[in-house]
């Protein structure tokens, strides 16, 4: 029998285009020492450390945990660096959950983040390397297409990508930390920004940010020194290769398996009815219906339906991405993390402005790569 | 804890530059033969560990491509470092530890050809400060090494003869790239690269992969006549910045050794991740290897130092001569980081 794993403390730090005012190493520590204020611990009652980040080309650095090691007070201490790609936060966060899980230790702090600012992610996206696929316009390139194939086979309305994007933009305003925060936003706003990838206009796309998430995990009986733990009830991770012919890029089988063995695992039958609130991995508006499909919320083909009844709105029946989500703020490699996290604070109850009422359990998901490395857990408020 | 065990471990051989074959063509058939020795067939494997650095081939996500060599499909429960394989084994061995899957692959690959390693491990230094200064690996490696001498007894001979050995044992393995006869008295005549250091006492870059198949209680017996049993690994980094280390001592790979049992009992093999010949001696230290341990018998980093494999080959071989029944109890080692800033151990023993 595993140990069970809680999320005792969480930190975030604020996203912007460009934290001039911290190095990197300041960024990660900021994070982290919020995690652990909330945890009420100090840098000595951590036992070891995981921090995740995106490609190493996105700042310049290589392999920045050994840069890293002393702002995190990882000194004397294991320290890992998980990478998966666009996932890698939601699979720092399940690294950091099976060290406490497997009983390797009993209180780890996991820490994601990226500092966009420091270099340009569309170029380090955009390497040539020969016999390989050249990736030459960065991501919303690389997604259009799967976006379109979307809309050709669900038969959705063209504004479904239009309302996610003003959805979480609004849902924004609820929340401190967001990078984006568009007083006023709406469909014309959205509508009258130029389109970069047709059929994602520069509106329908996620920011670039700087950023950082942190959480302290910690064993049972550490977690019931804090108030309200978010205990852990599943996590799952699950990769596919990135092209074969036949390969689902809409709705892949990674994602939806990794979805299979998180319900199973955490107890779920009804997805839309058991879970309350989920924090979705959209960097671009339309993979908020894909990934609704995807994830088993709805059936295929329908997932924009939620969209378009507003399910998924801040006040509908499944709130997606309270916190204004990717499309607000976008640290890529702790995006996936801030997704985890915002699922832990909802069922903490300390969401704030954008804390949804009676949020028990929450689903947190990330994805990366062509849509093939897939990472999600399933929080609740409750002892599993 | 719950028992692990390495059931398989295979390794290409390692060149100087393998220029017909790309990163995955180097793993498929490491991966394969991995994972025929291990006997858990592809599809039953419950998680797949790697570890691999981008910057060796100057892209990113280096490791997506890899996925072709594994053969994901159906969707597979996939994760990666950045950092050797050995911290992949070690995030696979933790894995088995949750209790719901009993097998792993683990794999390291790395074609350090592509660039130039010696200025590209520059990147990895506080970006700010140290970096811009622009100390490659063999010039911070000798700074440790000019340390070294001027604190204790060794003399540069010292380190010719962690050479002379290395590259004699070298010689009985069939994936070394360097290897032959060499006395310490010739050595020394060597020129400098960086002073102390020579040619000789730093690694040769190197081209190559590794993969091994860890196995939980049963299926281990089930699936290897002597299973290399891990009887406990753990890893410990130290401060960065190396004006606040003692750059002659290791005490991250001390407090890894301790954490990790290994002086439970008498050990017969070491094999140690030290690409340069003084950190052998910096490493025996720590770990308190007497004279019994047979150190490096593959010939170590010196004869072979795929960058992201190297860690986790010298734990495959010492696994290795456990299942081959020449040792009882081994010991694996890697590192990471300038002057060996980060130490894996991990103990493997016959039961």
């Amino acid at each position: 029998m595993a140990e069970r794993c809680a999320v005792a403390g969480i930190g975030q730090t604020k996203y912007s285009a460009k934290r001039t005012d911290v190095s990197m190493a300041g960024l990660v520590r900021e994070a982290a020492l919020r995690a652990l204020e909330d945890a009420e611990m100090t840098w000595k009652d951590i036992d070891a450390v995981v921090i995740g980040k995106a490609p190493d080309l996105f700042e310049g650095v290589m392999m920045p945990e050994i840069y890293l090691a002393d702002a995190l007070g990882a000194v004397g201490k294991p320290m890992m660096r998980v990478h998966t790609a666009g996932s890698v936060g939601g699979s720092t966060a399940i690294v950091a959950s099976h060290l406490v899980h497997g009983a390797a230790f009993e209180r780890v702090l996991t820490v994601a983040y990226e500092k966009q600012s420091e270099s340009e992610a569309t170029w380090a996206l955009t390497v040539r390397v020969p016999f390989s696929l050249p990736l030459v316009a960065g991501a919303g390139g690389y997604f259009a297409p799967t976006i379109r194939q979307y809309i050709k086979r669900s038969g959705a309305p063209e504004n479904i990508g239009t309302m996610v994007a003003v959805k979480d933009r609004l849902n924004a305003l609820r929340n401190p930390y967001a990078h984006l925060r568009m007083e006023g936003i709406n469909a014309d706003m959205v509508m009258a920004s130029p389109m970069l990838w047709d059929p994602l206009r520069y509106l329908d796309a996620c920011p670039s940010s700087d950023g950082a998430c942190a959480m302290v995990l910690t064993n049972e009986k550490n977690a019931e020194r804090v108030m309200n733990p978010a205990w852990i009830l599943a996590t799952a991770m699950r990769s596919e290769p990135i092209s074969f012919p036949g390969r689902d890029e809409v709705s892949p089988r990674a994602g939806r398996d990794a979805a299979s063995e998180l319900y199973l695992e955490g107890g779920i039958t009804n997805p839309r009815e058991e879970i309350d609130v989920a924090e979705v991995y959209v960097p671009f508006s339309w993979y908020e219906p894909m990934w609704m499909e995807n994830l088993g919320f709805a059936p295929k083909n329908e997932g924009w339906k939620m969209t378009a009844e507003g399910a998924t709105a801040f006040d509908g029946d499944l709130p997606v991405n309270p916190s204004g989500g990717v499309l607000s703020s976008n640290p890529i490699g702790a995006s996936g993390m801030i997704r985890f996290a915002e699922a832990a604070l909802q069922v903490r109850g300390q969401a704030g402005e954008h804390q949804v009422d009676g949020a028990q359990v929450a689903l947190g998901h990330a994805y990366g790569g062509g849509s093939q490395f897939f990472s999600m857990w399933l929080v609740g408020s409750a002892k599993p | 804890m719950r028992e692990v065990a390495l059931v398989a471990f295979a390794q290409s051989p390692s060149v100087r530059q393998d220029l017909r074959r790309n990163e995955v063509e180097i793993l498929t058939p490491v991966i394969a033969e991995a994972i025929r020795w291990g006997g858990v067939p592809r599809k039953e494997i419950g998680f797949t560990c790697s570890g691999s650095c981008d910057y060796l081939a100057g892209v990113p996500f280096s490791f997506v491509s890899a996925l072709d060599a594994v053969g994901a499909w159906p969707p597979i429960r996939e994760s990666h470092v950045e950092m050797d394989g050995a911290w992949a084994l070690y995030e696979a061995w933790v894995r088995l530890q949750v209790g719901d899957v009993d097998s792993a692959l683990v794999y390291g690959f790395g074609k350090s050809s592509v660039g130039d390693p010696r200025d590209i491990s520059v990147l990895q230094l506080d970006p700010y400060y140290a970096a811009p200064l622009w100390p490659d690996s063999v010039s911070l490696a000798a700074l440790q090494a000019r340390a070294l001498l001027q604190s204790s007894g060794y003399t540069e001979r010292d380190f010719a003869e962690v050479v002379a050995r290395s590259l004699r044992d070298a010689k009985r393995n069939p994936n070394a790239q360097v290897s032959g006869d060499f006395s310490p008295d010739e050595l020394v005549k060597a020129r400098y690269d960086v002073s102390p250091l020579r040619e000789h006492d730093c690694p040769p870059v190197s081209d190559g992969a590794a993969a091994v198949v860890l196995a939980a209680g049963d299926l281990a017996r089930k699936v290897c006549e002597r299973p290399a049993w891990i009887a406990g690994i753990d890893h410990r980094i130290e401060a960065h910045s190396l004006g606040a280390r003692d750059l002659t001592k290791s005490p991250s790979a001390a407090l890894a050794a301790e954490k990790a049992g290994m002086g439970k009992g008498s050990l017969d093999v070491a094999e140690l991740h030290a690409p340069f010949s003084h950190q052998e001696l910096i490493l025996r230290e720590a770990l308190g290897l007497g004279e019994s341990v047979a150190i490096n018998p593959s010939g170590g980093a010196l004869a072979a130092n795929p960058i992201m494999a190297a860690g986790l080959i010298r734990i495959g071989e010492a696994a290795q001569l456990v299942m081959d029944g020449s040792a009882k109890r081994a010991v694996g080692h890697a590192t990471s980081g300038p002057c060996l800033q980060q130490n894996l151990i991990c103990v493997l023993e016959a039961r």
